[in-house]
């Protein structure tokens, strides 16, 4: 109970994932704790771009430096989570002439690779670019999955003897003699995996240091430990699109506003953003008007999302922050570099350091400088790797390729699961015979939804995020309830029926956003299939009053046919029915001589 | 010179077929149109009548205006459905007054099942009582109806006989355990148990159902065992498999599949599996591709040609080509990219909902494509949903307005024209979903509106 750990990292956010793997891997003993799923805050809610820093080249060329260099990083030790699609900022004709001149000088004197290329030629790359669009300047953008990151950093720790606690909201932060010696976490449905039904527990982590990795969340955590951390959380929309209209980055080039980028990612493209400063990370209007901005603004680029069909939207907060004093209204000004604060500096209270602002693609670079900082108060010497040890599951690129001979899967499926699983995909798809399909949109198999569950418990929104099911078109109108099926292999009946009304329910929340032609009829496809179909919303299972199941048919073979329970049956509604009958009788007497003399034996 | 008949029925579905028929029925010559597949085939081929009188007090959200990411809810809060509800016309009273029960009367939805009764023969089963069964559905929910296919008949839940239900291990839409343990959770009054076998197997993993049910229907040899004895064999090591209250095992006396047992050969395929197995042998209906719904497609289609109703199928319905006096006179027929005048007297619209695209939305509205009728909505589209993905769902009632005679009316009340009539799902009011209602208001909308389209063309 006593027990003190090294470092406890709250945040299971890309920073905290990868502060984990850093510390982990420099011995230190470390445990990670998250509110709810990995990437729960930002990190899930992203566009999943790769910056080359072409973005920063003008405005800030500290963080397009840093851009350009982890770019390259991750290509390396994270190339299953990476696909290298290359990025244009395109120009139209009103587009600034000067501006683009900026940026492009801005990425040379960035060292960001960068090529001008004309109309002509962009079009050529990308067909369903807008036939004005003068030129572009092409550099390597990216596509990242935040959510195989993390994973990815997640586990790697964990073979490095970290422990990676999610669902466990940190409660409070202890504070002793002027220090923080730790935090109080509550167990959601105890330690460990989540599973549905499992009661709570509460846990205290006695620790050396904490990180406070909590983004747009930090100020909360600060408010536990008494210091002041002013976040100032922005919003964004992202918007996603039911295929990749472009499988290139493209980006306006204009000096700042909004939905101006389209990311190709996966199968869908996604489409951003907006940034509106709030109040509460947690709480934030999210708006139609930010929806149709997107498809509006963007069409001027790529005319074809105008009537494209978009499957849903989502929205994330930006953990921006600036000095004490700095000022900045605009939330786009504010600087997007990150800032590490020791609150035995700032504050007067050693123990724990924040760290805030940033992005995803400088993830590691940001772990390895609060890691830095972690070991030195800690008086721990070691070296960081994490720039040239790969990520599990991107150890081995080649052996993808080979994937595609061996398993006894349709080709384009074994192409997904080895993108999608790297290098472990011999580990995990040689576990299941047969492997049938579980998510068509996404291609998703059977061994994929169970290495996952293995993982992640009976949470299938964490399941999703691993594997992608659900996430397609039907949005899980398809495939939710068999997602849910597999866990019946380890799981009890209400677990499984809990699990898929969370999952169920999760998906609708996006497509809120994407009600309209195809999409609209896709969830009243989904509506008719789970409610009128399977009963999901009516199920006895689910509601409080016992069925009084003598009341209902039988058969008509069966002893009750015409017993006791129609008298049941008859004693609320006989009156209405009966007079309702004469007539109906009368004119289809023909068809049911035989039933309702049954029938009719029975009142 | 344009294609005439007195009556033109445009759609494919449960309703037009409804419409047509009865129509017919009246004297009327009649021609259907329909452009594709008709949605029977993502439908489990049950037929609903009323299930549920759902709640439509939506969860409170915390606060009006738009979505916000805070916003949750909580499902306990959520309230409960009245029902499932053992007598569907009954509780017609307390459905809204703009449902189209309502509107058309309970005898609508009476003649509607008679009639449905008279198409289906004796391939469906109910119609010897008002009341509901209770049906256990693929996701081991059970779920009201009032006509079922015969193949399911055994699978009652109102039947006191033990049960096992019997998945496969290459089929992902539902698992029999987890199957097994959702009726328990019902409370239903017999005991089940599910059993994971393998049999598909012999299929390419991702065999569609429609190849299991083929090589039913044929008997085709695997691994030298003919499929039916195969089957079986599989089937047998648990059928005693079932622990009743007091840990007594009982031998099974029915034993549930999921509906893929023949196609054509249905009746064969059941009763040689219940005499290897010595059980009754059931169908669970399924999500689509429902063979049940497509077995009742080819049903009614069927009743088509007896009734004497000419169709076609393959070309859309796209507008009125030309009105007058307030009465259609020929809508355009899209053929192959050319359109032709189709001439009625009467006209009946059964081209469905939001699924089977009788009703078209975009980001500014919802319409109904071919007469361009009024479709009552919410000018905000944020207010066509509620965040409960279960609740009171708007869009779930979108679609055209009927008066009595199921003629489509405007905002104001008043009759678009005078000779076009509505039925099926693009009739708004009804949240057939939450209700187990869709096929019930087929019926009744079917019948109202093609019996009215026959007095309108041949008075």
């Amino acid at each position: 109970m006593d027990r003190q750990v090294d470092v406890v990292v709250v945040g299971g956010g890309s920073t905290g994932c990868g502060v984990v793997r850093d510390l982990a891997r420099r011995g230190l003993d470390t445990v990670l704790v998250e509110k709810g799923n990995l990437t729960h805050g930002t990190t899930g809610r992203m566009h999943g771009l790769l910056h080359s820093g072409g973005r920063y080249a003008v405005s800030d060329q500290k963080s397009a430096e840093e851009c350009i260099e982890e770019n390259m990083v991750l290509r390396d030790i994270a190339a299953h989570c990476v696909e290298e699609t290359g990025g244009l900022f395109v120009k139209r004709p009103e587009d600034s002439e000067e501006y683009f001149q900026e940026k492009l000088e801005g990425c040379r004197a960035c060292d960001i690779p960068a090529e001008v290329i004309d109309g002509e030629e962009a079009r050529r790359r990308e067909p369903y670019l807008a036939r004005d669009v003068e030129k572009a300047i092409a550099l390597p953008d990216g596509a990242v999955d935040p959510f195989r990151l993390c994973v990815s950093n997640a586990a790697d720790a964990r073979e490095h003897g970290a422990r990676i606690e999610t669902h466990a909201p940190v409660t409070d932060v202890l504070v002793e003699d002027g220090e923080v010696v730790g935090v109080e976490i509550e167990h959601e449905t105890g330690p460990g995996k989540r599973v549905h039904r499992e009661p709570g527990t509460t846990e205290e982590i006695r620790a050396r240091h904490v990180v406070n990795a909590t983004g747009a969340w930090a100020g909360n955590i600060g408010e536990m430990a008494g210091v002041d951390v002013e976040v100032r959380p922005s919003k964004g929309v992202m918007t996603v699109m039911n295929t990749r209209q472009v499988d290139t980055v493209i980006n306006r080039c204009r000096p700042k506003g909004d939905a101006d980028i389209i990311v190709p990612h996966e199968t869908a493209c996604i489409l951003g953003t907006t940034d509106e400063e709030v109040d509460d990370p947690e709480d934030y209007p999210e708006e139609d008007w930010e929806v149709d901005l997107m498809i509006e603004t963007l069409s001027e680029l790529v005319p074809a999302l105008e009537d494209a069909r978009t499957l849903r939207s989502f929205w994330g907060v930006r953990p921006l922050y600036e000095p004490p004093g700095t000022g900045t209204e605009d939330p786009t000004d504010i600087t997007r570099d990150y800032f590490l604060l020791d609150h035995g500096d700032r504050d007067d209270l050693p123990g724990m350091t924040t760290i805030v602002g940033g992005k995803l693609t400088t993830y590691r670079m940001m772990a390895e400088s609060i890691s830095d900082h972690v070991c030195e108060t800690l008086g721990h010497e070691a070296t960081c790797d994490t720039a040239d040890a790969p990520l599990p599951g991107s150890e081995n690129p080649a052996r993808m390729e080979e994937l595609m001979d061996e398993f006894g899967l349709r080709s384009p499926v074994a192409r997904r699961s080895g993108q999608r699983l790297g290098s472990r995909a011999d580990d995990v798809l040689d576990e299941y015979d047969p492997n049938p399909i579980v998510c068509n949109c996404e291609s998703v198999t059977r061994a994929e939804v169970q290495d996952a569950v293995d993982e992640a418990g009976s949470d299938l929104n964490a399941v999703r995020l691993r594997t992608r099911a659900s996430m397609g078109n039907c949005q899980g109108g398809f495939c939710t309830h068999r997602i849910a099926s597999e866990l019946a292999q380890e799981y009890p009946e209400p677990v499984v029926r809990d699990a898929e009304d969370e999952l169920y329910q999760e998906r609708w929340k996006g497509q809120r956003h994407a009600l309209w032609g195809e999409q609209l009829s896709q969830a009243m496809l989904n509506h008719m299939l789970h409610a009128t179909t399977m009963n999901r919303d009516g199920d006895p299972a689910n509601l409080d009053e016992s069925v009084d199941f003598d009341a209902f048919d039988a058969g008509a073979g069966s002893p009750d046919a015409s017993g006791s329970g129609s008298d049941e049956a008859g004693s609320t509604g006989t009156a209405a029915a009966d007079g309702g009958r004469a007539t109906g009788d009368a004119s289809a007497d023909g068809g049911r001589a035989t039933g309702d003399a049954t029938a009719d034996g029975g009142r | 010179m344009a294609i005439t008949s007195d009556v033109l029925v445009v759609g494919g579905g449960l309703a037009a077929v409804t419409a047509a028929v009865s129509a017919a029925r009246e004297g009327a010559d009649v021609r259907l149109v329909s452009h594709k597949a008709s949605t029977l085939r993502q439908a489990s081929g049950l037929i609903d009548a009323l299930g549920y009188v759902p709640a439509t007090e939506p969860a409170k959200p915390l606060r009006d205006g738009p979505p916000t990411a805070g916003r949750n809810l909580d499902p306990d809060e959520w309230p409960d459905p009245e029902g499932p509800l053992a007598d569907p016309f009954e509780a017609i009273d307390r459905l809204p007054e703009s449902h189209p029960y309502r509107i058309a009367g309970s005898d609508a939805l009476r003649d509607g099942l008679d009639l449905f009764d008279d198409l289906a023969g004796d391939a469906y089963r109910g119609g010897h009582t008002d009341r509901n069964a209770l049906v256990p559905t693929f996701g081991g929910a059970v779920k009201p109806t009032a006509r079922y296919p015969a193949a399911a008949e055994a699978g009652l839940a109102s039947d006191d006989r033990p049960a096992l239900i019997v998945g496969f291990r290459s089929l992902t839409e539902y698992d029999a355990r987890a199957f097994a343990g959702r009726l328990e959770a019902a409370g239903v009054p017999f005991d089940a148990a599910g059993a994971e076998v393998e049999f598909a197997e012999a299929f390419r993993a991702d065999a569609k159902i429609t190849r299991v049910a083929k090589a039913l229907d044929h008997d085709e040899e695997i691994d030298g065992v003919p499929a039916r004895e195969a089957l079986a064999k599989a089937v047998a090591p648990h059928l005693h498999d079932v622990v009743d209250g007091s840990g007594g095992v009982d031998r099974v006396e029915r034993v549930g599949f999921p509906a893929f047992l023949g196609d054509d050969e249905g009746e064969a395929v059941r009763a040689e599996l219940a005499e290897r197995l010595g059980a009754d042998v059931f169908e669970i209906p399924m999500g689509p591709p429902s063979l049940p719904g497509l077995r009742l497609e080819d049903r009614l289609f069927d009743a088509l040609d007896a009734e004497g109703v000419r169709f076609e199928t393959g070309n859309p319905v796209v507008g009125v080509e030309s009105a007058a006096d307030g009465r259609v006179e020929t809508v355009a027929v899209d053929r192959k990219g050319r359109t032709a005048p189709y001439g009625a007297d009467a006209f009946v619209l059964a081209t469905g909902g939001l699924v089977g695209k009788g009703l078209d939305s975009d980001r500014e509205g919802v319409r109904e494509p071919v007469f361009d009728l009024f479709v009552d909505q919410p000018d905000d589209r944020y207010e066509w949903f509620v965040d409960d993905a279960f609740g009171d769902q708007p869009y779930a009632r979108f679609g055209v307005r009927p008066d009595e005679r199921m003629r489509p009316v405007d905002g104001d009340g008043a009759v678009q024209y005078e000779n076009v009539f509505a039925a099926g799902g693009v009739v708004g009011g009804a949240d057939a979903a939450r209700e187990k209602s869709a096929s019930g208001v087929s019926l009744a909308t079917g019948i109202v509106a093609g019996r009215q389209a026959a007095t309108e063309a041949t008075q």
